[in-house]
C-alpha cells in the first residue's frame, strides 16, 4: 500500500500528471511506447539491477557482457530494430548498465570516417558481432588537445602496411570503454607519417585480440585501467602498441587516403567532424545528464515527503522535511533545473536537426554556432545537474549514504559527464571564443547567427520592477539576464582589447581573460536557457494546469539563478539593492507554492520503482521496511571469515598469537 | 617499479620557492618538536610490515572489512606496547595505520569507552571498562535509529523498567526504531551502549543510556531477541561495519543503565540528574575534530591536485611552444589556489577551536561556563561552513585532475567518500546553521534592547550606531585596502552585520503577521542561514589574518599573507552580491577585487607546489598515483592498473561464459 504521506502528496495535484508525462515525451503516444520498452526489459530478470550494489567489479563486468548478449536475443524477439521507435527506450530501461558501448561508437565512426569500401567490408562484422570494437583516442597524456597525441603510424611503402606504435608511456592509449576486456578491434588515433613527414591524427582500425581464443594478438599490451568512481560494468582499458602492422586499408579513407605511393590525398570536407562531436555533445545531456538528474529529484523529493523530522509547531506529529523552508530550498530549485533543462534539450535537439538538413545540402553556415552552444550548454548542463545530485544526495541525510539510496551511483555516473566529450571548462571557453567574435561583429553592424543577435541591442537603463509581483513577469527577469551577459561580454571584450592594444600577445591576453570568459560564457547559456524556457511556457496549452505549474518552475529557475549570483546582477547597478531584496522575497514565496505540487512534479518523469533502483524512492513511499528488508540481502551479512580469523583471537584475549 | 627520480617539472617547482616548506609544516603542526614526533610514529607504522596490504581499491568490502579488523587489533596491542597515551598520538597512529580511513573500532575507542568513563558508575567501570579496555567487550554507541538522527527526542527504541525482576526491558517497536548506522556495530561488536526512550512507573523520563550485550561471547552469535547485522553497501566507509540493531523485548538487568546522573531505584523510582553541561563540551569537541578534519582533507586533495597540475602538460599557451604545465593555465590556477588557501584558513580555524575548547574546558571544571554558549553555537556553524566548503572543495579539485581524477587511482574519490558524510553526522548541516543563527539572532535581540554582546559577535554593536545616520547604505562604505587583511575583516564585519540584521528583522516581520514562533522562524530560516555563513566566513578571515602576525619567519609570513589576501578576496569576488547590496562596496571596488584575484593567482603559481609539500603527507598515507612527492604519474599508473582485478587473467571468463556463445551462434 501507498505511504500515506505520499498518497495525500498526491492527492492536492494542481495537474494532470499524465498530461505532463505525455508532454516530456513529446506526446501520449511516446509514453505508450516508452512504458512497452520498459515493462519488456524490467520483466526479464537478466537485466534485474537489484544485486548491483552488492556486486565486485568483476561481477559488474560480466553481467553487463551476458546483458548486452541477451539484448540481441531481446530485440530480434520483441521486433525492435536500430531505426525503430522503440529503440531509443533501451538505454533508458537498462539504465546504461550494459556492455559494448563503444561498440557502437565504433560503427559510427567507421560509417563517418570509412570510405564505402571499408563500410562494406567492417560494418556488417561488427552488426553480427563478429568482432568488437571500442574507440582510442585518449591517452594517458592526453585527452584534451588532441594534436598533442602521442601513437605513430608510420606508412612503409614496401610492404603497403602502416606500423603502429605508442612510442613512450604517456602515448598509451588509456580509458577506452569496451577495450580492458571485450575488443577484438578498435579504431587507434595515430599522428601519420609517410617519409619522415608528419600529416597530423588519423583514424586506424586496429585488431587487439585473437578472433579464436581471444588472447592479444603479437605487439599488443592492453588490459582494463583499474576501479573507478563508477562505470564498474564498462572495462575501460589501455592498449599499448609495439611495431604493429596494418594494411594501408585499414586506414579510415573516407576524407584522407594515402595511396600506395605514399601520397597523400585530402577529400571532402572535415568540418563534418565536428559536426560528430555536436551531436554527441547533444546525445549526452539527455541520456546521461538529465535521466539521472530527474531520477536524482525523483527519489530526493519522494523520501523528504516521507520523512518526518523534528516539530514545526508544539503538539503537532513531526513535520515531513519537505515543509521546511531549507529544504524546500534544496531541492525545488533543482526540480526546476531539471524542467529547464529538458526544454532546452528539446531547442538544441531542434536546432541539431535542423543543422542536419542544412548540411546535407552541402550548407555549413550554422556549423559555428551549433558547436557554441553544443559546447556551452553540455558545459552547463553537465556542471548544474551533477552539481544538483549531489545536493539531492545530501539533502536525504545519512540515508542517502547509503548506495541503497541509488543516490550516490546516479551521482558517480553524473560526474563523468562534466569530464568526457570535452572537459567544461575547455568548452566554455571555445562557447566564449564564439561570442566574443559575434561581439565584435554585431557591433561592427555585421550580421550574427539568431541566437546572439541580442548583443547588438544593448540597452542601458535599469530594472523597471517595483514590487516584488514584478519579478514574476518573464520580460523582467528575461531582460536582466539579457543585460547581464550583455555586460559580461562585453567588458570582457573590452578588456581583451585593451590587454591586446597595451602590448600584450594575443594568446597572453586570452589567458589572463580566461576567468572572465568562462563566467561570460555561463552567463549566455543561462539566459538562452531561461529564455527558452518562458517560450515554451507561452506555448503550452492552458488546460490540465500544465501551463500554470511551468510558469512557477520557469519563475523559480530563473529567480534562483539571481538570488545565487546576485553580483551579477547587482554589479553596474541594473537591478538595485531594493529590487533585489524583491527578488528574494519573491523566490522564496515560489517555494512554498510550487511545494504543493512536489510530488506530482516529480511522477511525471514517470520511472518505475525498477528503473530507480533505490529504497528510499520507491512510488509506495514504504522507505523504512524496504531498506531494511534489501539491507538484510547483503553479502556483508553472511558469515564472513574476519570473526574466525582476527575478531575472535581478539575478543578472547589472545592478541599475541597473532 | 625500479626506483626513478624526481619529475623534473617537480625539482623546478621546488627549487623556486620564496620559503622553506618545512618552516611552515612546523607552524601547521604546532612546533618543530611535535613535527619530529608525528613523523618518528609515522615511520613506526609505515616501517611496520605487518601494516602492508593489497591496495585497497582492488579488495572488496568484505576483504577490507577483514583488513581493517586485523590492522585495529594490532594497533591497539602495538599502542600500548609503544606506551603512546596522549591523544593527538594515538591520532596520528591510528590515521597512519588505516591511511585516513575509518575503522570498526573506532566507536568502540571514540565513544564506548569515553561514555563508560563519563557515565557509569564506579560499580559499573568495574564490571564493563576493564573488560572493554582489554578489548574482551568491544562496544558501539546506538542512538540513530531509521527514522530519526537529527531529532534525538524523537528515538523510539523503549526501555521499560520492571519492578518484579529488576529488569529493563527494551524494544524496537516499529521498523523506524531499528538502530541504524552506528559504527562496529554490524559485525564486530558484542555490547552497544543504546539510547532509549525510559519508562518506569508508567511514565516516560526521556532518553537514557543503557548498556546492552548483544552477541554471546565466545560464539560471537547474536543474543535470543537481538537481531543485528550490517547495513549494506555505502559510498564510502567500506572497511567500517556501520550496523543495525532490532530488539524484542529484551531483558537487561537493572545495573546495566548508566546511572551516573539519573538512576532508576529497585521499585523503580527516577531519580533526575543534576544538569549535565559536559555533553555540550562534547559536542564542542567532536565538532572542532570536523573542522579540523575539513582542513585535512582539502589539503590532501590539494596536494594531489597541485602536483598532478605541476606534471600534466597539455594544449598550447604560446604558438610553436612546447605544451605548457596545466597550472600555468588561468583557469586552473583560479580553481585551484582559492582551495589552497581555504586548507590553510581552516587549519588555522581548527587549531583555534581546540586551542579554546581546551582553554575553556579547563574553565569548565572550576566552574565557568560563561564562554560556552557561544563556542557551541560558533563550532555548530564552523562545523558546517567548512565541511561544506571542503566537500565541495574536495570535488573541485578532482574535476581539475580531469578524466584521471576519476580513477581510483587518483585517490580524490576515496577522500570525497570518506569525507563527505562529516557534512551529515554529528550534526546535520543546515540544522547546525540554524543553532548558529538562534545565538546569533539572540544577540542581535539583545543589543536592540541596549545590551552590550562580547566575542566574536561584538561588531553587532556598532548597529546601534549606525542606525543614528539615517543614509545607513552609504555611510557604511569602507575605505578598503585591497592589500590589507585587516581591512577586508572589517568588510567581512559589515557583511556579517547586514544579513544578521536582515535576518532578525524579516523574523520579526513574520512573527507581525500573527504566525506562530515556529512558523515563522521556519519562513526566515533560508535568511537565516545565509547570515550563519556570512558569521562564520567573518570569522575565519579574521582568524586567518590573526595568525599572520604570530608567524616570526618573513618569508613564510609573507607567502601566507598572500593565501590569506586570496582567501579574503576570493570571498568578496564569490559573494559581490552581499557587498554591494548593502553597500559595503562599490562596483569599482568589485571590479578591483576581481582583478586582484587573478593578480593574486600568478604571485602565488611559484609556491603552489612548495604550499602543498607543507602539508607533508607521506606517499602511503596521501594514497594517490597523480599526488606522488616523485611526481612519476604515468609510469606508476600502468603499474597500478595492472593489479586491477579485471586483469588477474589475460582472458576474462566472461569471454568464455558470454562472448564466445554469441559469436557462434550469429
Amino acid at each position: 500500500s501507498v505511504n500515506p504521506d505520499l498518497a495525500s502528496e498526491r492527492q492536492t495535484a494542481s495537474f494532470s500528471v499524465e498530461k505532463l508525462t505525455a508532454l516530456l515525451d513529446g506526446g501520449a503516444e511516446k509514453t505508450r511506447i516508452r512504458r512497452a520498452v520498459v515493462q519488456a526489459i524490467e520483466s526479464d530478470p537478466v537485466f534485474s539491477r537489484e544485486n548491483q550494489y552488492f556486486q565486485s567489479q568483476n561481477e559488474r563486468y560480466e553481467a553487463a557482457v551476458r546483458k548486452a548478449v541477451h539484448l540481441q536475443k531481446k530485440m530480434h524477439e520483441m521486433g525492435w530494430t536500430e531505426n525503430g521507435p522503440e529503440y531509443k527506450y533501451i538505454y533508458r530501461a537498462l539504465s546504461g548498465d550494459v556492455a559494448f558501448l563503444l561498440h557502437r561508437v565504433f560503427m559510427r565512426s567507421i560509417s563517418l570516417l570509412g570510405s564505402d569500401k571499408q563500410i562494406a567490408k567492417w560494418i556488417p562484422l561488427a552488426t553480427q558481432h563478429q568482432i568488437i570494437g571500442s574507440y582510442s583516442q585518449t591517452e594517458l597524456g592526453h585527452g584534451t588537445y588532441l594534436q598533442g597525441l602521442e601513437t605513430t603510424a608510420v606508412f612503409d611503402i614496401t610492404t603497403q602496411e602502416f606500423i603502429l606504435n605508442t612510442p613512450k608511456i604517456s602515448a598509451m592509449k588509456w580509458w577506452p570503454g569496451d577495450m580492458g576486456r571485450s575488443a577484438t578491434h578498435t579504431v587507434v588515433f595515430a599522428q601519420l607519417y609517410i617519409h619522415g613527414k608528419c600529416y597530423g591524427i588519423h583514424p586506424f582500425i586496429v585488431q587487439i585480440r585473437s578472433l579464436q581464443d581471444h588472447s592479444l594478438c603479437p605487439g599488443i599490451t592492453a588490459g582494463d585501467i583499474g576501479p573507478k568512481m563508477s562505470f564498474e560494468h564498462t572495462d575501460n582499458g589501455y592498449l599499448m602498441l609495439k611495431s604493429v602492422r596494418i594494411p594501408r586499408e585499414n586506414m579510415l579513407s573516407k576524407f584522407c587516403e594515402v595511396r600506395p605511393d605514399g601520397t597523400y590525398v585530402r577529400q571532402g570536407s572535415q568540418k563534418i567532424n565536428y559536426f560528430t562531436m555536436t551531436s554527441v555533445r547533444i546525445a549526452v545531456i539527455s541520456d546521461e545528464v538529465l535521466t539521472p538528474l530527474m531520477k536524482a529529484c525523483t527519489i530526493a523529493v519522494r523520501y523528504a515527503a516521507v520523512r518526518r523530522q523534528s516539530k514545526l509547531k508544539p503538539g503537532e506529529q513531526e513535520a515531513k522535511i519537505l515543509d521546511y523552508q531549507t529544504q524546500q530550498e534544496k531541492l525545488l530549485p533543482q526540480l526546476a533545473a531539471a524542467y529547464a533543462f529538458h526544454f532546452i534539450n528539446d531547442y538544441l535537439q531542434e536546432l541539431f536537426d535542423r543543422g542536419y538538413r542544412e548540411i546535407q545540402r552541402k550548407n555549413f553556415d550554422m556549423l559555428p554556432e551549433l558547436h557554441a552552444l553544443s559546447s556551452g550548454f553540455k558545459a552547463m548542463i553537465t556542471h548544474h545537474s551533477t552539481a544538483a545530485v549531489e545536493i539531492c544526495l545530501r539533502a536525504c541525510g545519512g540515508h542517502g549514504y547509503s548506495l541503497l539510496s541509488g543516490l550516490p551511483s546516479l551521482y558517480t555516473k553524473i560526474l563523468a559527464s562534466c569530464i568526457y566529450e570535452g572537459e567544461n571548462t575547455i568548452l566554455l571557453l571555445q562557447t566564449a571564443r564564439f561570442l566574443i567574435k559575434c561581439f565584435m561583429a554585431a557591433r561592427a553592424g555585421h550580421p550574427v547567427p539568431p541566437s546572439v543577435t541580442y548583443l547588438a541591442t544593448v540597452k542601458p537603463g535599469k530594472c523597471p520592477a517595483k514590487s516584488k509581483l514584478d519579478f514574476l513577469s518573464p520580460d523582467i527577469y528575461t531582460e536582466a539576464y539579457q543585460h547581464a551577459a550583455v555586460r559580461l561580454i562585453s567588458s570582457t571584450a573590452s578588456k581583451l582589447q585593451d590587454l591586446i592594444q597595451s602590448g600584450v600577445k594575443k594568446y597572453d591576453a586570452w589567458n589572463q581573460c580566461t576567468v572572465q570568459l568562462v563566467q561570460a560564457a555561463k552567463a549566455h547559456c543561462h539566459y538562452i536557457t531561461v529564455k527558452n524556457f518562458v517560450a515554451t511556457v507561452e506555448k503550452l496549452e492552458t488546460k490540465a494546469g500544465i501551463q500554470r505549474i511551468m510558469k512557477h518552475l520557469c519563475d523559480l529557475f530563473a529567480l534562483h539563478g539571481i538570488f545565487s549570483n546576485t553580483g551579477a546582477f547587482l554589479h553596474d547597478g541594473y537591478v538595485s539593492a531594493a529590487q533585489m531584496d524583491m527578488v528574494t522575497a519573491s523566490y522564496l514565496d515560489l517555494l512554498a507554492v510550487i511545494r504543493k505540487d512536489a510530488v506530482p512534479l516529480v511522477d511525471a518523469f514517470d520511472f518505475t520503482d525498477k528503473s530507480l533502483n533505490s529504497a528510499l524512492g520507491s512510488y509506495d513511499g514504504q522507505v523504512y521496511q524496504r531498506l531494511y528488508e534489501w539491507a538484510q540481502k547483503s553479502p556483508t551479512n553472511k558469515m564472513s571469515p574476519a570473526y574466525e580469523k582476527y575478531l575472535k583471537p581478539l575478543l578472547h584475549n589472545t592478541l599475541s598469537k597473532l | 617499479a625500479a626506483a626513478m627520480s624526481m619529475n623534473a617539472d617537480l625539482r623546478r617547482e621546488r627549487a623556486a620557492a620564496t620559503f622553506q616548506p618545512e618552516l611552515l609544516t612546523h607552524i601547521l603542526d604546532g612546533g618543530a618538536e611535535r613535527t619530529r614526533r608525528r613523523k618518528e610514529i609515522e615511520a613506526l607504522v609505515l616501517n611496520d610490515p605487518d601494516f602492508q596490504h593489497e591496495d585497497l581499491n582492488f579488495l572488496s568490502r568484505s576483504q577490507r572489512y577483514e583488513q581493517a579488523i586485523r590492522k585495529s587489533s594490532l594497533m591497539v596491542m602495538k599502542l600500548r606496547e609503544y606506551g603512546i597515551a596522549d591523544p593527538e598520538e594515538i591520532y596520528w597512529f591510528k590515521s597512519f595505520v588505516h591511511r585516513g580511513r575509518p575503522e570498526p573500532l573506532d566507536l568502540h575507542l571514540g565513544m564506548f569507552l569515553p561514555t563508560l568513563l563519563t557515565q557509569a558508575t564506579p560499580e559499573q567501570q568495574d564490571r564493563f571498562f576493564m573488560p572493554a579496555w582489554n578489548l574482551e567487550i568491544i562496544g558501539t554507541y546506538a542512538q540513530t535509529e531509521m527514522g530519526h538522527g537529527t531529532h534525538l527526542r524523537g528515538l523510539e527504541t523503549t526501555a521499560t523498567y520492571d519492578p518484579s525482576t529488576q529488569e529493563f526491558i527494551l524494544n524496537s517497536p516499529t521498523v523506524t526504531s531499528i538502530k541504524w548506522w552506528p559504527g562496529g556495530l554490524g559485525k564486530t561488536s558484542n555490547h552497544a551502549i543504546v539510547l532509549a526512550q525510559l519508562y518506569t512507573q508508567g511514565q516516560c523520563k526521556g532518553l537514557h543510556a543503557f548498556i546492552v550485550p548483544i552477541r554471546q561471547l565466545g560464539t560471537h552469535e547474536p543474543l535470543p531477541g537481538i537481531t543485528v547485522g550490517d547495513i549494506g553497501p555505502k559510498f564510502g566507509y567500506d572497511e567500517m561495519d556501520n550496523g543495525y540493531l532490532k530488539m524484542d523485548n529484551y531483558r537487561i538487568p537493572r545495573e546495566n543503565m548508566l546511572m551516573k546522573y539519573a538512576q532508576v531505584e529497585p521499585d523503580g523510582t527516577y531519580v533526575k540528574p543534576l544538569s549535565d553541561k559536559l555533553t555540550y563540551g562534547t559536542m564542542v569537541f567532536i565538532r572542532s575534530l570536523i573542522v579540523g578534519d575539513s582542513a585535512r582533507s582539502l589539503s590532501r586533495a590539494c596536494t594531489i591536485a597541485i602536483r598532478y597540475s605541476a606534471v600534466r602538460h597539455q594544449s598550447e599557451l604560446k604558438p610553436g611552444e612546447p605544451e605548457p604545465q596545466i597550472l600555468d593555465y588561468q583557469t586552473q590556477q583560479y580553481k585551484l589556489f582559492p582551495l589552497l588557501a581555504t586548507a590553510y584558513a581552516f587549519h588555522f580555524v581548527g587549531a583555534y577551536i581546540k586551542d579554546t575548547y581546551h582553554r575553556i574546558s579547563g574553565d569548565i571544571n572550576q566552574g565557568d561556563l560563561s564562554e560556552l554558549p557561544e563556542l557551541h553555537a560558533l563550532t555548530a556553524g564552523l562545523k558546517a561552513f567548512t565541511s561544506w566548503t571542503a566537500n565541495a572543495g574536495i570535488e573541485e579539485c578532482r574535476m581539475a585532475c580531469g578524466g584521471h581524477g576519476y580513477s581510483r587511482c587518483s585517490g580524490i574519490p576515496d577522500i570525497y567518500v570518506t569525507f563527505t558524510p562529516s557534512c551529515t553526522y554529528e550534526g546535520e548541516n543546515t540544522v547546525m546553521m540554524l543553532q548558529t543563527a538562534r545565538f546569533l539572532v539572540k544577540s542581535y535581540t539583545q543589543v536592540n534592547s541596549g545590551q552590550q554582546v562580547t566575542g566574536m559577535v561584538s561588531y553587532l554593536n556598532d548597529l546601534s550606531r549606525q542606525r543614528i545616520q539615517p543614509q545607513h547604505v552609504a555611510a557604511r562604505t569602507v575605505t578598503m585596502r585591497i592589500n590589507d587583511p585587516s581591512s577586508l575583516v572589517e568588510a567581512y564585519k559589515a557583511r556579517a552585520a547586514r544579513l544578521v540584521e536582515a535576518a532578525a528583522k524579516n523574523l520579526q516581520t513574520e512573527l507581525n503577521h500573527r504566525k506562530s514562533k515556529e512558523d515563522a522562524w521556519n519562513r526566515t530560516s533560508v535568511d537565516l542561514v545565509r547570515a550563519s555563513e556570512a558569521h562564520c566566513h567573518y570569522v575565519i578571515v579574521k582568524l586567518f589574518t590573526a595568525k599572520l602576525a604570530e608567524v616570526s619567519n618573513a618569508a613564510v609570513r609573507a607567502v601566507l599573507t598572500d593565501l590569506c589576501l586570496l582567501y579574503a578576496l576570493f570571498g568578496i569576488s564569490r559573494n559581490a552580491g552581499d557587498f554591494l547590496q548593502a553597500g559595503i562596496l562599490t562596483s569599482a571596488q568589485v571590479t578591483q577585487v576581481n582583478q586582484h584575484v587573478k593578480e593574486l593567482l600568478a604571485v602565488i603559481r611559484p609556491n603552489a607546489v612548495a604550499l602543498v609539500d607543507s602539508f607533508d603527507f607521506h606517499d602511503v598515507h596521501l594514497g594517490s598515483v597523480l599526488g606522488r612527492y616523485d611526481g612519476n604519474v604515468y609510469e606508476n599508473m600502468f603499474e597500478w592498473a595492472k593489479k586491477s582485478p579485471l586483469n588477474k587473467t589475460q582472458v576474462h571468463e566472461s569471454f568464455h561464459k558470454h562472448l564466445k556463445p554469441m559469436q557462434a551462434k550469429l
